[in-house]
């Protein structure tokens, strides 16, 4: 019976996971060509620092900021930046003074991966997906970042396949800094929304 | 279905294991679920939303002691065995030892009969529904009232998407909620915004 206890032992998950692969393989899916692409796609191609080349363009292109705040799949397309059909959407969530917004998916694990990067472990946790929502601000505090009661903070969970990114405030002092320079100050954190820069 | 996998807003949980430079694979397999079951997402052996819910339909236990790519494997798994590619037997025996998988879907569903359409400001509820199959509208907000700030493109039903249920199509809001609405006296002070499939959603009077 599924999911049931085993009366057996289960096998361990590479065993499981070399089972499944040679289903595929024999099925002529090419699963080790495929392995060795997504390997490419994963540690090369999605990670921060596309969506900090995205806020630094935002900090220093009043006009960029703009079409990336009213569409930002078409925005980050113009920086090259693609993601899946399927994410049909990206909002671009502007943290300020007075507002602070932090992402999250509470029901399994969605992320805007291609412009943020694959979400890290502690994303995927079920701490985070399940306490991120009600107690933001004690969540927010354990993670390193205590949020005065003035400043609104707004969750934004991912239940739909509409992505966002956090488009962190540019810090007082970077006044006059070249955009590749703001651009290596822009963490994964800020653009999840538990830390502002 | 008002599974496991529905977690805002449950009580009890620690501290997040955060670190700034946090990783998301520990091991080479981790990668390569990760690679196969997009691949075959890619190849239409099955789409987001029955990979989804396969994984929300792993036995309870399973589902909260199991590694986030120990679900995503046992999704793979279970939908390879449902959609006819092998068969559970010949994956354990190939593995030497158990494979345990999803347990079986409920029936899907298709849109609402009447869906409205809804404007930034407008007040909406979430209605009361329980779901036997899979949805995207977590238990927290069911019956709550929020406020639309924004409309999606549509989107396909995950409520037929999953099933192979024909559906239309249909966009999602994004909806404020505060949290006094939905924990009253029982949450910090913010608003939680939430993508809500317009079947999920009707018009609420005015304050």
């Amino acid at each position: 019976m599924a999911g049931v206890p085993a009366s057996r032992p289960a096998a361990s998950v590479e065993q499981r996971l070399d089972a499944i692969q040679s289903v595929l393989d024999e099925r002529g899916m090419q699963p080790g060509e495929f392995i060795v692409q997504a390997d490419h796609l994963v540690e090369e191609k999605w990670v921060p620092e596309n969506g900090a080349r995205v806020v630094a363009r935002a900090w220093t292109d009043a006009a960029f900021k703009a079409r990336l705040l009213a569409d930002g799949k078409a925005a980050v397309a113009e920086l090259g930046y693609e993601m899946p059909r399927h994410h049909r959407h990206l909002v671009v969530l502007e943290n300020s003074g007075e507002v602070h917004n932090v992402i999250c998916c509470t029901l399994c694990s969605c992320t805007a991966f291609t412009i943020i990067g694959l979400p890290p472990d502690w994303y995927k946790d079920l701490e985070y997906r399940a306490r991120i929502v009600r107690e933001s601000r004690t969540v927010l505090r354990e993670m390193g970042l205590d949020l005065p009661p003035e400043i609104e903070v707004r969750v934004w969970d991912t239940t739909a396949d509409t992505r966002y990114m956090v488009l962190p405030a540019r810090p007082p002092h970077t006044e006059g800094w070249s955009e590749e320079r703001l651009a290596a100050i822009v963490t994964r954190d800020s653009l999840i929304g538990v830390a502002r820069l | 279905m008002d599974g496991i996998h529905d977690l805002g807003g449950t009580q009890g949980f620690g501290a997040v294991r955060h670190s700034p430079d946090a990783k998301a694979f520990h091991a080479d397999w981790e990668k390569r679920v990760n690679a196969l079951y997009s691949l075959a997402v890619r190849l239409g052996v099955f789409n987001m939303d029955e990979y989804r819910h396969a994984i929300e339909r792993m036995e309870p236990r399973h589902y909260l002691t199991a590694s986030y790519y120990e679900r995503s494997l046992t999704s793979l798994a279970t939908l390879c065995v449902e959609k006819g590619l092998v068969t559970r037997d010949e994956l354990e025996r190939r593995a030497q030892g158990a494979f345990p998988l999803a347990l079986a879907s409920a029936p899907g569903r298709s849109n609402a009969p009447a869906r409205e359409r809804f404007r930034a400001g407008d007040r909406v509820r979430v209605k009361a529904d329980h779901v036997a199959g899979h949805v995207r509208m977590p238990a927290y907000i069911r019956g709550r009232v929020g406020v639309v700030v924004a409309e999606s493109p549509a989107y396909p039903f995950p409520d037929a998407h999953a099933h192979g249920v024909a559906a239309d199509d249909e966009p999602t809001y994004d909806v404020r909620f505060s949290t006094a609405e939905l924990w009253p006296s029982s949450a910090d002070a913010a608003f939680v915004h939430v993508g809500v499939f317009q079947s999920y959603l009707e018009r609420a009077p005015a304050d």
